[in-house]
């Protein structure tokens, strides 16, 4: 044999050893990570998580419901979703809550009040929030807190598949359904709601976003040619509602005149103000298709924008919709999670970052999901954006898992032999082979990613404590022991509620802000607020929903690292209102009043 | 893949051709990389079926750079490029992943294993497929396989049929296709006995696009199949034996693991038999002399 073929062997060969040399290497630092630093996560990561939910008294485990016969061979994928957790003050008493959602026909849902002393208490039957499922009016798959009619008090929009409902908060005691006087649809199979005003005529505005097309009745299937037409160009979704807000308790639905006309299968939505307009865009996620991202012409139309953008070109599974200021630029970036399954189906997910260009005319963002190391997160669910260890930087969580039945058995092989079949094959239910008690990515590892702020995020979920393996689907963010931590409520499909109590370095100084509308919407949904400390900024806006079917606290948190002191503070209410604060005390909460 | 071109044989004295006639003969080497790019433009361009260009020409870079490389340093002469970038344009297309190291990555193993992995002076393995193969067994967990339609509609499927019809058609291989694509579909009929699918669950991949490219630049690769007819044929039909039973056992990527199991081990009995036949008439020789 030549020198020059031996070389060309030699070559080969270490082509071929390079990935497993690299695969071992990469399996031993992470089992030595585990081994030493699993004790050492708050001295080394500056954080811990540990779940307690049932230290707390919470026992609330989410109930799938039961379709329509025909989907039976596949019916534990279809009814996959209804998992859904979203925090809110509703009682105004300074301490965050939640509600979490089943989806069984005759499931209650429930409303955990905070009890001020680390434990909660269901109270969804008192006030009037457990019984929302029914088969005449289908179930719950999420819910959204807002104050639509500014009377202090945040109301809520529970969305299903079925009737969306509206239920007024008298006072925090009690709420009256007034989904009649709203005129809001008698059927949307949604899976996403916001509140954002996207005019700022300081009255809450609320987008629905269809997945499942609104004529489709899961429950009583004319036909089952009701799955998607393409697993990644479908266009035979839900439509998309925009109910524009006009006071006593009405609503109009304005979405086509506004220049929202898409049936993607919409599964997330988030509104913020990417360009720096002082006007919310509106961004979406959609399932087997592109997102979409609409541009808010100064509250009269929306653009739609997503190519141009570069967010609506390559077509993944978008799952979720957080919106952060990864690199404390005053700019804000946005994940959306998609699939990953080892070796059958890698989209990755994305972290779209903004380009320095942006203007009011034109922004274009590029997936750096890759480069920051958020990209593989299994079949990724939901996830959001919160500074877990008080160190100046938002990190990120996020859960996945799509169906875990029996764990030696895949469904994947069946799954993909369909999903990448024809048009009139793969929108056909009667096509899919059944699931027969197999599992599409169950069990999955759930991801923290740590933000170094420089550039990249580091995995640490088993490090600091998250260990589960249940189907997560809606996580969200809230201080519930009012200490400047941000604590971790998880909503599993058919599995329990989880909280995830967050030890944090107490070294790490954080502050957060209460903010109260009023010539804004009295949520100050829309609210931008930027912290200056240390020559640096950060940036973040009070939300009306993000993730998958979920709600972050109202309450903005900003960790701030080993800092003494904080520049100023500057806030953009919805009504254009500007406010600087300067030096306020760290370690504490903020309420401010928006300025007459 | 390789071009299908590659095989043929130095044309017989004919009229010449008109430059459109020149252009689709088979004759032709660059026929069937400037049709596959085509389907990648339209594909993209219209679908955005590429995880982005970038990839894709780092695929080919890398597999046109080693070619050049492989061929100046083992024959001393600079290589006709089409088979390459066929290999690494096919790369491109076919595996999908997030990062950009795979896709060099599979277009090296590519290349360097048609150098490599050969016998008797022929390589075994259809390169891309054997490239395409190592990366799902060595690296799962960063790359995938194209599985998705491009578009929701029958036209760019029917688009990419009747092109890749054209092409295994003017290269004098559409037996081979043809003969994959009937028993693919009667063996789909034959699963659903096995699985209790139906027809149509059985016979989706092949609508597929990673299907279409397989069966018209993969499986066709006059490099690494058989020479006679029949036995391109016989080939063609054991791969699909062979993807039956990987599918009965569930095997997500059962086309790339049949190809490259029956296509080298044909490749080996032909190289094999060969050798008989020439050794034996070699002794032959000699003793009617």
């Amino acid at each position: 044999m030549s020198k020059s073929r031996i070389f060309i062997t030699v070559v080969f060969i270490a082509l071929l050893a390079t990935p497993i040399a690299y695969k071992r290497v990469v399996a031993h630092r992470q089992a030595l990570l585990i081994a030493n630093h699993q004790a050492a996560a708050l001295s080394t990561y500056g954080f811990v998580l540990r779940e307690c939910a049932n230290a707390s008294g919470i026992d609330f485990e989410h109930q799938a419901p039961k379709l329509d016969s025909k989907l039976d061979p596949i019916m534990q994928q279809i009814a996959s979703m209804g998992a859904a957790v979203s925090v809110v003050d509703f009682d105004r008493d300074g301490w965050a809550d939640f509600y979490v959602t089943s989806s069984g026909e005759h499931a209650r849902n429930a409303l955990y009040r905070n009890m001020h002393d680390g434990t909660f208490r269901d109270v969804a039957e008192e006030v009037g929030l457990a019984d929302i499922n029914s088969p005449e009016t289908g179930v719950s798959m999420g819910a959204v807190w807002g104050d639509y009619d500014n009377d202090g008090y945040d109301d809520v929009l529970i969305y299903k598949w079925g009737k969306p409902e509206l239920y007024h908060n008298d006072g925090g005691k009690h709420f009256s359904r007034v989904t009649d006087a709203a005129a809001l649809p008698a059927w949307v199979n949604a899976n996403t709601a916001i509140w954002f005003d996207y005019d700022h005529d300081g009255k809450l505005d609320l987008f629905l976003g269809g997945y499942y097309p609104e004529d489709v009745d899961l429950w009583h299937l004319k036909t089952t040619k009701i799955m998607p037409e393409s697993f990644e160009y479908a266009q035979n979704g839900g439509r998309k509602y925009l109910f524009h807000n006009l006071g006593n308790g009405r609503f109009e639905e304005v979405s086509e005149k506004l220049g929202i006309d898409s049936r993607r299968w919409a599964l997330a939505a988030v509104a913020a103000d990417f360009r720096d307009t002082g006007y919310p865009d509106l961004f979406i996620a959609n399932d087997y298709g592109v997102s979409e991202l609409y541009l808010n012409e100064n509250g009269k139309h929306f653009r739609a924008a997503g190519k141009e953008s570069g967010v609506g070109y390559a077509p993944k599974s978008g799952m979720t919709a957080s919106v952060g200021d990864v690199l404390n630029q005053g700019r804000y970036g946005i994940f959306v999670s998609n699939i990953s399954e080892e070796g059958v189906l890698v989209q990755g997910n994305n972290l779209w970052m903004p380009q320095p260009a942006a203007s009011a005319n034109r922004i274009q963002f590029e997936n750096v999901a890759n480069a920051m190391g958020v990209e593989l997160g299994g079949w990724a669910f939901g996830a959001q954006f919160g500074d877990l260890n008080n160190d100046g930087f938002l990190d990120l969580y996020q859960v996945n898992g799509n169906v875990s039945l029996d764990p030696d058995r895949s469904y994947w092989y069946d799954y993909s032999k369909v999903a990448g079949g024809n048009r009139a094959i793969i929108a056909d239910a009667a096509n899919w082979p059944p699931l027969k008690g197999r599992s599409l990515s169950g069990f999955q590892q759930k991801r923290v990613w740590i933000n170094d702020g420089a550039g990249q995020f580091k995995e640490v979920a088993q490090l600091v404590g998250v260990t589960d393996r249940f189907d997560g689907r809606s996580v969200a963010l809230a201080d519930f022991s009012n200490t400047g931590a941000l604590d971790v409520v998880v909503a599993n499909q058919k599995g329990p509620v989880l909280l995830y109590k967050n030890r944090v370095d107490p070294r790490n100084k954080w502050i957060e802000f209460n903010l109260i509308g009023r010539a804004s919407n009295r949520s100050a949904i829309g609210a931008d607020v930027r912290v200056f400390w240390n020559g640096q900024q950060q940036r973040q806006e009070v939300s009306g929903g993000s993730g998958f079917c979920a709600q972050n606290q109202r309450r903005l948190h900003f960790g701030l690292g080993r800092t003494s002191r904080i520049d100023r503070v500057e806030i953009r209410w919805p009504s254009g209102c500007r406010q600087t604060i300067t030096s306020p005390e760290l370690d504490r909460i903020h309420s401010i009043e928006e300025p007459q | 893949m390789s071009s299908p071109a590659d095989t043929v044989a130095a044309p017989l004295k004919r009229p010449p051709l008109n430059p459109f006639a020149r252009f689709i003969s088979g004759d032709n080497r660059y026929l069937p990389p400037i049709l596959i790019t085509l389907i990648l433009l339209v594909g993209n361009l219209s679908f955005g079926l590429l995880e982005s260009f970038s990839r894709t020409a780092l695929a080919i870079a890398t597999s046109m750079v080693l070619e050049i490389a492989f061929t100046l340093l083992l024959y001393r002469k600079f290589p006709h490029l089409a088979s390459a970038y066929i290999t690494g344009i096919s790369v491109g297309i076919l595996i999908r992943s997030p990062a950009f190291w795979p896709y060099a990555l599979c277009s090296a193993i590519a290349i360097t294993s048609k150098y490599v992995i050969r016998w008797r002076g022929r390589h075994l393995w259809n390169p891309s497929n054997f490239a395409i193969s190592a990366m799902l067994l060595l690296v799962p967990e960063y790359v995938a396989t194209l599985m998705i339609q491009w578009g929701n509609t029958i036209w760019p499927m029917l688009i990419i049929w009747v092109l890749g019809a054209i092409i295994v058609y003017r290269v004098k291989r559409f037996h081979i296709t043809a003969t994959y694509v009937v028993c693919f579909v009667i063996f789909s009929f034959v699963r659903t006995f096995f699985t209790g699918h139906s027809f149509l669950a059985e016979v989706a991949p092949i609508t597929g696009p990673m299907y279409q490219l397989f069966i018209f630049f993969m499986l066709t690769d006059p490099k690494t199949t058989v020479s006679p007819r029949w036995g391109q044929c016989l080939v063609a039909a054991l791969v699909a034996v062979a993807e039956m039973i990987l599918r009965l056992a569930e095997n997500v990527h059962a086309p790339y693991y049949a190809l490259s199991i029956v296509g080298p081990l044909a490749l080996a009995v032909e190289i094999y038999v060969k050798g008989k036949r020439k050794t034996s008439l070699q002794s032959l020789r000699p003793a009617s002399a």
